[in-house]
């Protein structure tokens, strides 16, 4: 257990229930009155912030959250497998919880899985992924302008905008925080 | 503007300078009392350090007082302050006071004192500017008594209906972050249960004669018309002791040499004045680390 005088920022706490990380903490203490902590808390699951004042008496459970780095395996019937390289241990991710990463996931790519409850809720890949373009328009030769963009599909069948200079059989780099075009691989 | 460490430390050391000079040249006797004692003033929320078989002082005001009952009629005390878990942006465990106290005033004296002492400190400055907003020190201060400030920011009234959680929680969000940034504030006339150490309103005994002074939406000092009455002293104390029991909070000792005294003392005002924070609205520090030699 947490006491509120525990909190601080990037401390993950259970509240009502639901699990939320401090992101802005201040101390405050009017007069002769009680210790209160003024936050603002993100939802851990949905990423919504609030605000919220904490009192002195306010206790707070530490939600059951685990991260582990692991590897893809498979896939099996819309599930994802990702296994421990040091015990082979298997985990098995719904595809919602990958969302439209799973078309860039890779085999043996690692990745970062955080487990609320002991089970997945979060799927974090390498920041850079890079991927062969396999549909797209011909791109204009000599035209390296990086701010008019054309869609193209990569290997695994994720579509992205793509500058006008891309070719197919390009490799390119995608950022998957933002899930979009980052810049071009040079051909080995 | 954010001043150097060196440059904080020299108006520091500035303002401590025009305070102590402020009280001397005004016949006040500067004392300093134990800063290691035996028995902590008991109030609910204010934890104090142990330090082997004594606390450190939150406050020196229960020595201060024992030196009014013993004949002292104006008095002040410039030093260090602890208090067990306080620490943020305006909070640091350790910090400097300002106390003074007089006899045979009540808090509205203390208030003039007030006054002078931030224009004295202030010096050919007659306004500050503190994140942002110019602040005018030395015109009119704005007077708001808790009740009218609860009724207008925060829509009920804490002395009509006590409610101390609720009335902490709307202080902080609500009464607070209303009031105005352009003058300091006065707050005044807290209900009763919210002022240990003072007297109640003799011609309104539900509230206390209790001020709080906010500049620039820091709490800078707090006052008292004191209370000289040891039985009701020591009433509020068992009330303090048995709410931090129920909180699972250290009850600390009675001052007995406190009680004792306390009907000797003439009635009084004092007041108690964060120097740090008085030092943050002067360097227009957001952080009360920036205005510290070292930070706990």
């Amino acid at each position: 257990m947490y006491s509120a005088s525990d909190l601080r920022k990037g401390l993950k706490i259970l509240w009502e229930g639901q699990p939320y990380e401090i992101v802005e903490f201040q101390f405050v203490k009017p007069g002769k009155g009680a210790a209160m902590y003024k936050c603002r808390v993100r939802h851990i699951l949905q990423g919504n912030t609030i605000e919220k004042t904490f009192r002195e008496v306010d206790s707070f459970a530490k939600p059951d959250l685990e991260g582990r780095e692991l590897q893809f395996s498979y896939e099996d019937g819309g599930q994802f497998v990702f296994s421990d390289p040091d015990t082979y241990e298997e985990f098995r991710v719904d595809g919602d919880v990958l969302g439209r990463n799973r078309l860039l996931l890779a085999d043996t790519m690692t990745v970062d899985v955080l487990f609320y409850n002991g089970k997945a809720v979060e799927v974090t890949l390498p920041i850079f992924v890079e991927k062969v373009i396999v549909e797209t328009e011909p791109g204009f030769k000599g035209n390296t302008a990086t701010n008019t963009y054309k869609p193209a599909k990569v290997e695994g069948g994720y579509e992205i905008q793509v500058p006008l200079f891309i070719n197919e059989g390009d490799n390119v780099r995608i950022d998957t925080r933002t899930g979009e075009y980052a810049d071009r691989v040079a051909k080995k | 503007m954010t001043l150097s460490p060196k440059a904080a430390l020299e108006l520091r050391s500035r303002l401590l300078h025009a305070t102590r000079s402020f009280f001397h040249e005004r016949g006040f006797t500067e004392v300093d009392t134990p800063v290691r004692i035996q028995a902590p003033a008991q109030e609910t929320h204010i934890n104090a350090e142990p330090s082997g078989d004594r606390w450190l002082r939150a406050s020196p005001e229960l020595q201060m007082k024992r030196l009014l009952a013993a004949g002292h009629e104006k008095i002040f005390q410039l030093g260090p302050c602890f208090r067990r878990g306080e620490r943020g942006d305006r909070h640091n465990p350790e910090y400097t006071m300002l106390e003074w106290y007089r006899a045979r005033a009540d808090y509205e004296d203390i208030l003039e004192d007030t006054r002078e002492l931030l224009a004295h400190v202030a010096g050919e400055q007659t306004s500050i500017v503190y994140r942002h907003q110019r602040i005018d020190l030395t015109g009119r201060w704005e007077r708001i008594s808790v009740r009218d400030a609860f009724l207008r920011w925060a829509g009920w009234d804490p002395v009509a209906m006590w409610d101390e959680d609720r009335f902490n929680v709307d202080l902080v969000e609500k009464v607070e972050p209303a009031m105005t940034r352009t003058v300091p504030v006065v707050l005044a006339d807290y209900p009763a249960p919210a002022a240990s150490l003072a007297r109640r309103k003799p011609e309104d005994p539900l509230v206390a004669e209790r001020w709080e002074l906010y500049i620039g939406g820091l709490e800078i000092a707090n006052a008292y018309s004191e209370l000289t009455d040891p039985v009701e002293q020591r009433r509020r104390f068992e009330i303090a002791a048995d709410e931090r029991r129920a909180m699972g909070k250290e009850v600390y000792p009675f001052d007995e040499a406190f009680f004792a005294e306390l009907s000797a003392m003439p009635p009084s005002g004092g007041i108690a004045l964060g120097v740090d924070r008085l030092v943050m609205l002067f360097a227009d520090a957001s952080d009360i680390g920036e205005v510290l030699a070292f930070r706990d």
